[in-house]
């Protein structure tokens, strides 16, 4: 038995760094500090591949399946002997393999970062919040209970605030922070309410015991039934509310888009790569309670799933700032994993859309991160977030651009990149459970191929425009972390996937479906032919296309009036007919008592207070008539 | 041990004493003159001690020391007394009772 225990390092290094920068990082040089951070992450990552290394090929497996290891333990807050809440590091291989996807896009970022932030005011305090971080999303995936889940899911919410609202002078920052705290605060009520439930209802919050497929959470839960479902169907729907919020998925994804006025790094690091794909974190490590307890909750987690990957992918064609297509493609994407695992199974090749859906989050966390990364360096060379303002780009940006190229081909799908392997686990297991949910997936592979290479084909070729000064290419401390991630990219298919991260630990052989694989390869292509012949060249036909479906673009042009219809249901409906009455409730009814109260003692006390009147013989001749009354009564009525 | 003198008689004048020590200390405004006044109702108290050890245990003397004792603790209040109304004086430049009345609401 190997130990684990220095694992609780991973948590604690980020942590010290974060203090140690937000408290004393003004007083430290600029260029020191950033150093200082990434010097610490860089300690993460090979923390973390020496666990995954000693995880996936040294420790003990029992009955050839990767066991559930909880590394550390600490009791936090004992409630009640049965229930205590407990502060630790569990690993298992989804949160192994978590743990190296997040440090490794964590250490491009922070490199990244030392590049693009230069010279930025807040240098110091923007890595001290990466720090922060970092630690809130390592310590939530290697949670041992749902509440340090919990606590951590509402830290790394924090810490998204801050990143997102870095240039808090920037009122639209200011407003997109507050947009995107304010809606995942709102879904993790429905988290925190599904957490109650299903502690109630299994009397433990820890995971081991809670995913145990034979142990006594699992059986326990369909006994008691509410409006025609299992309470732990219900459970399972509240907490995939909070997974709904933290991954942008609709109805909850309008925080996401806005989130990118926050610093370009951070959208690579928080908005695309790790905090978003949280929610499909936390259907994964819950998996054994929805597919054993709560399969009408699993049906829900794919249906979501795959209406936000085509709703998205829909608007991702129309939108013109390079950001928010990448905002939006996220969403897609991480719409693909929640589908995946809406439709896998248990064990085994029953849980291929399991391991589908682990294996595109790390890939996706991989060239997501770098298209991110791209699009920050061709920002940062050309100072604008909009398409129009780009064109024949490949020329002044070689190595962004071949980058670009490698990240667009692999979320296309296209072999050999890492892309093409796990979108294809994806669409098998899609076929092989729903064919309608397989024929949108399907679907959304070609949109998804096509708006990536509008992007490029915008950015990179059509008509060379004449910038102000010429746009040059990043310096070598933002070019080395794209070259890392698109390599990643680009060979992170050629993984065994399935032989590591399965949804039961036991470890089987997956093979690529051709049946499925040349299509989707097909419709790639065909987004890309696509894409080619609207936007290489300027051409009449992208403004014919928009015209002739006029109001279908406007629609989407306009992401479906999703955020005019919360205004309207936020403004006109609950501020209305809801706020407006209670707020007159509590400002006459509430606070007129109060008022009441207060007044009515002012004037008595106004009336009394003469009896303090400083004439000390008024006091004494009180006192005196007091003392004598008191003797006449002690001597004629006291018995 | 008959003197005479019943008890009563010292009573009527304790009682006496006392009450125009209390009418004093209540009516007049002089700070030395309730001075007085409160010297009035000590001795009117010593008067009840000496009479009823007199009287009632004629053969032991707590009364009697007990009076001596409230003379001496009189007279150290006096002192305190008059001290604290030299000081009323030089502060507000009277010591006429009402208008030290700065402890109010």
């Amino acid at each position: 038995m190997i130990s684990f225990s220095y694992t609780i390092w991973i948590l604690i290094i980020p942590f010290l760094t974060f203090v140690l920068l937000g408290l004393a990082g003004h007083k430290l040089k600029p260029r020191l500090s950033g150093l200082l951070g990434t010097g610490c992450l860089a300690i993460i990552t090979i923390l973390s591949f020496i666990t995954a290394y000693f995880y996936f090929f040294r420790s003990e497996q029992i009955g050839g399946a990767y066991q559930k290891i909880s590394a550390i333990s600490i009791t936090w807050l004992p409630l009640t002997d049965k229930l205590h809440i407990d502060i630790g590091v569990l690993l298992d291989p989804i949160s192994v393999m978590m743990l190296v996807v997040i440090s490794i896009v964590s250490l491009m970022v922070h490199i990244y970062s030392l590049g693009y932030m230069k010279g930025e005011r807040g240098f110091e305090r923007f890595f001290a919040f990466l720090s922060l971080f970092t630690f809130s999303m390592l310590g939530l995936v290697v949670a041992t209970n749902i509440f340090q889940m919990y606590i951590f899911w509402e830290l790394v919410g924090v810490s998204s605030y801050i990143l997102i609202g870095f240039y808090y002078q920037k009122p639209s920052a200011v407003r997109a922070s507050k947009k995107a705290f304010i809606v995942t605060r709102f879904a993790d009520l429905g988290f925190l309410i599904g957490i109650l439930i299903l502690s109630f209802n299994t009397g433990t919050i820890d995971f081991i015991t809670l995913t145990d497929p034979n142990g006594p959470a699992i059986a326990q839960g369909s006994g008691i039934s509410f409006m025609g479902l299992s309470v732990m169907t219900w459970s399972m729907i509240f907490v995939y509310m909070g997974g709904v919020g933290k991954s942008a998925m609709f109805p909850f994804h309008i925080w996401l888009p806005d989130a990118m006025e926050g610093p370009t790094p951070v959208s690579a690091l928080i908005h695309a790569a790790t905090m978003v794909v949280a929610g499909v974190y936390l259907v994964a490590r819950m998996f054994p309670i929805y597919v054993f307890s709560a399969p009408v909750a699993l049906e829900v987690v794919a249906y979501v799933g795959a209406f936000s990957s085509l709703f998205a992918a829909i608007i991702a064609c129309t939108q013109t700032d390079i950001k928010r297509v990448l905002a939006y493609s996220t969403m897609s994407q991480i719409g693909y994993m929640m589908l995946a695992l809406g439709v896998s199974g248990y064990g085994g090749h029953e849980g291929l859309g399991f391991m589908a859906s682990m294996f595109h989050l790390s890939t996706h966390a991989m060239f997501k991160a770098l298209l991110f990364l791209c699009a920050g360096a061709i920002i940062h060379a050309v100072h604008s977030n909009y398409m129009t303002d780009m064109g024949g780009l490949r020329k002044h940006l070689p190595i962004t651009h071949l980058t670009f190229l490698i990240a667009c081909l692999t979320i296309a799908g296209i072999p050999p990149m890492s892309g093409f392997f796990s979108k294809d686990e994806i669409l098998t297991a899609a076929l092989h459970h729903n064919k309608f949910l397989f024929a949108v997936e399907y679907a959304v592979a070609g949109l998804t191929a096509f708006y990536m290479f509008r992007l490029y084909f915008n950015i990179f070729w059509g008509n060379e425009i004449h910038y102000h000064h010429t746009p040059h290419e990043a310096p070598s401390t933002m070019t080395i972390p794209l070259i890392v991630l698109a390599a990643c990219s680009a060979f992170a298919g050629l993984i065994p996937f399935s032989r590591l991260v399965t949804s039961d630990g036991i470890p089987f052989d997956s093979e690529i479906e051709w049946a499925v694989a040349i299509p989707s390869v097909l419709i790639g292509l065909a987004g890309i032919g696509v894409a080619f012949i609207m936007y290489c060249k300027k051409t009449e036909i992208p403004d014919k296309l928009a015209a002739t479906f006029k109001y279908t673009y406007k629609w989407a042009y306009n992401k479906f009036y999703i955020d005019e219809i919360y205004l309207f249901i936020t403004k006109k409906i609950i501020f209305r007919y809801i706020s407006e009455p209670v707020a007159w409730f509590d400002r006459h009814i509430v606070d007129g008592t109060m008022n009441a109260i207060a007044s009515v003692t002012r004037i008595v006390s106004f009336r009394i207070r003469g009896f303090q009147s400083g004439q000390l013989q008024k006091y004494a001749f009180v006192f005196v008539t007091g003392a004598v009354l008191l003797v006449l009564i002690f001597i004629y009525l006291w018995q | 041990m008959n003197t005479g003198i019943p008890l009563q008689y010292f009573l009527i004048l304790a009682t006496m004493m006392f009450f125009v020590g209390v009418y004093g200390f209540l009516t007049r405004r002089n700070l030395i003159t309730i001075l007085m006044s409160v010297e009035l109702i000590l001795n009117s108290v010593n008067i009840n001690l000496l009479a009823f050890n007199r009287y009632l245990y004629p053969n032991k003397l707590e009364g009697l020391f007990f009076s001596l004792f409230v003379i001496t603790v009189a007279a150290a209040e006096a002192a305190v007394a008059i001290a604290i109304i030299i000081n009323i004086y030089r502060r507000f430049m009277t010591i006429n009772v009402e208008d030290v009345n700065e402890m109010k609401y």
